[in-house]
């Protein structure tokens, strides 16, 4: 029992260290813009296939590939906020909102029309795939990196927003955006900072979705997205640590439910997901460490 | 009655004749396959007309009809299936509260309940997330119908599961559901030159103001949300009832976003524009289904209403109905004439 537990606790940390992962760079926006950004599930999406072409197609090595997917994510991420959002900055929010929507069922849909509707199985290099038992738990060399690399893309991130100049702006512009640009912020590079380091840490956890569950599809990301937001939800909106807290408690959430429960209700996991975010919004709308928003 | 109301009265009356002959005029003179998807245009009509009350009026972002069309739809053909095909189709026996094990509902009241227990559902999601500012409703309602397609397909001793429920009466013809549609259409507009309409236009233009202006924004949201899922409901229902068969995965959020880009393509917080495009929307996706089809390029359609979607936010947010509003006021204006039209979700302002 005790080990189910313990081996249950570090599927619940992987699945959590994604999940963390996606909601920060989604609180960063959600933040500023005050956008549910569904295109940020899409690359998730887009980091898989690049990492299955870079990787099993043209056969390069992982370092390679890593970074050719970060500049790839980081990209994408420029793209998105030059054509589809920057135009819209200063309307309503719900016209970003919609805005996005769209651009997540082109990724899908394009993805889809060029890759295939089947999903395709992701194999990771081998260095990914050894197994490990410490007393009973079993975990993977995949394991291992999921959480490490996550720790250190946090705390990286955590230090940028802290103590750079650009992360500070980031800061004060989530604080009022009208404000920032008095101060003699540049809001846009701000904003396209933002879109362009959320979307290539969503790239990175694309890879480590498919090294972790075996297999990629064109829909993978929009589901891990939409848990995202309601990791930022739980942790509280407008709080970095607390996006990185609601997503490892999302996770734990997640795998202790389907663990602990019998198997019929294994099913319902997203539907639990989805009861959490309502009672959550319910009894503390502010989440765990969130501020309290002006009414 | 004063005689301006009725003067719209009878336009709208006319408007219904003509929109009835010219169904009537389409049922004798064109296939049966194109009939088909013109009462789907009346069903997808009915569904996003009842989301503009909600995503074009009162300024929220729902992404959860599919899930309330699931409701109306799973509700209303448990009640109306056949006693005799329940035992062959694994299908329960009503309970006495529901009429007992011998009774069939007939469809009009099944449909209503199929809209009620939708309604219902909207009140549960509504209550937590519509007392807050910030776009968790989108969030919500998205996760509602993630809940409601998992029950469906979970519940299997109910409603089949995965499989479906197969041989629904075919009580919905192409006459039912214009008819819903005029009844959709109908309450929307008398509610919204109500005060109860004005209450939810205000909350649009900027919340804060409507409440210092003493409108209990949390009441008008909800009411919006939930008379919108009401609709939803029947829409859903009428599906079952048109289609005869449902599966869960119909609900999904493909079909949500189907229903949103009919709305905003067909412009947002216009009456008719609903209507005009899920006409629009649905003309494109069976005219391009041979091409997907034959070429095999599945996800062509899709992508190319994303497109749409992006473009026609980026640079015409009044969508069709709305952009010929502002050219005929445009054209009234040279002539000295009336104001702008107000657009609803993208009045852009480049900053």
């Amino acid at each position: 029992m005790l080990i189910y537990t313990a081996q249950q606790i570090v599927n619940g940390l992987v699945l959590g260290s994604m999940y963390a992962l996606l909601a920060l760079g989604m609180t960063v926006v959600y933040g500023i813009l005050r956008l549910v950004n569904f295109a940020h599930g899409g690359l998730i999406t887009i980091g898989a296939f690049i990492f299955f072409y870079t990787l099993s197609v043209l056969k390069l090595h992982f370092i390679l590939t890593l970074v050719i997917a970060l500049l790839l994510g980081a990209a994408i991420g420029f793209l998105l906020d030059f054509v589809a959002y920057r135009k819209l900055r200063g309307g309503p929010e719900v016209a970003l909102l919609i805005t996005s929507l769209g651009v997540y069922i082109f990724i899908e849909n394009t993805t889809k029309l060029l890759a295939s509707p089947q999903p395709y199985a992701f194999r990771p290099p081998a260095l990914f795939l050894q197994r490990f038992a410490l007393k009973g738990i079993v975990f993977s060399s995949t394991d291992i990196f999921i959480i490490l690399s996550a720790l250190s893309i946090m705390a990286a991130f955590t230090m940028f927003i802290k103590r750079s100049r650009l992360g500070i702006a980031m800061r004060a512009t989530a604080e009022r955006i009208e404000t920032a640009r008095l101060m003699g912020i540049d809001v846009n590079k701000v904003i396209v900072t933002a879109f362009m380091l959320g979307s290539a840490i969503a790239a990175i956890t694309g890879f480590m979705w498919g090294a972790k569950y075996g297999q990629i599809s064109y829909d993978m990301g929009f589901m891990a997205g939409v848990k995202a937001f309601v990791a930022i939800v739980v942790g509280g909106v407008g709080s970095i640590p607390g996006a990185m807290v609601g997503g490892y408690l999302l996770g734990f959430t997640e795998t202790l439910m389907v663990g602990t429960l019998p198997p019929g209700f294994a099913e319902y996991r997203d539907a639990f997901v989805f009861t959490l975010l309502l009672l959550v919004l319910l009894l503390r709308p502010i989440g765990l460490m969130g501020r309290k928003e002006a009414l | 009655m004063n005689a301006n109301l009725l003067f719209k009265h009878f336009k709208f009356i006319v408007g219904v004749i003509v929109g009835y002959g010219l169904l009537l005029l389409a049922n004798y003179t064109m296939d049966r396959y194109t009939v088909y998807i013109i009462a789907l245009i009346g069903i997808y009509a009915i569904a996003a007309t009842s989301l503009n009350l909600t995503n074009g009026y009162t300024g929220l972002f729902s992404l959860g009809h599919a899930g309330f069309m699931a409701v109306g739809a799973y509700v209303a053909t448990l009640l109306t299936f056949p006693v005799r095909l329940r035992i062959a189709y694994n299908l329960p026996l009503l309970p006495p509260f529901l009429g007992g094990p011998e009774y069939q509902w007939p469809f009009i009241p099944a449909l209503f309940l199929g809209g009620l227990a939708a309604a219902v559902g909207a009140l549960f999601v509504g209550i937590p997330v519509l007392r807050l500012r910030g776009h968790y409703l989108s969030v919500a309602s998205l996760g509602f119908m993630v809940i409601v397609t998992t029950l469906a397909k979970g519940l299997k001793n109910i409603t089949r599961g995965a499989a479906g429920i197969q041989a629904i009466p075919h009580y919905a013809n192409l006459w039912w559901i214009y008819g819903w549609l005029v009844i959709t259409i109908y309450v929307i507009w008398r509610l919204l030159d109500s005060s109860y309409g004005r209450a939810m236009l205000a909350i649009r233009e900027s919340e804060v103001s409507a409440q210092a202006q003493g409108i209990h924004v949390t009441y008008y949201k909800i009411l919006s949300f939930v008379i919108s899922a009401f609709f939803a409901g029947i829409a859903g229902g009428l599906y079952a009832h048109f289609a005869r068969s449902i599966r869960p995965h119909e609900f999904s959020f493909s079909m949500t976003f189907y229903v949103v880009i009919m709305l905003i393509i067909g412009g947002a917080g216009t009456l008719l524009g609903p209507t005009v495009g899920a006409a629009t929307i649905t003309a494109i996706k069976y005219a391009l289904k041979p091409i997907e089809e034959g070429l095999k390029i599945y996800g062509l359609v899709e992508v190319l209403y994303a497109i749409l979607l992006i473009v026609v936010m980026l640079w015409w947010p009044q969508g069709i109905v709305g952009g010929i509003k502002t050219l005929i006021a445009f054209w009234r204006k040279g002539k000295g004439g009336k104001e702008n039209v107000r657009v609803p979700v993208g009045n852009v302002d480049r900053t």
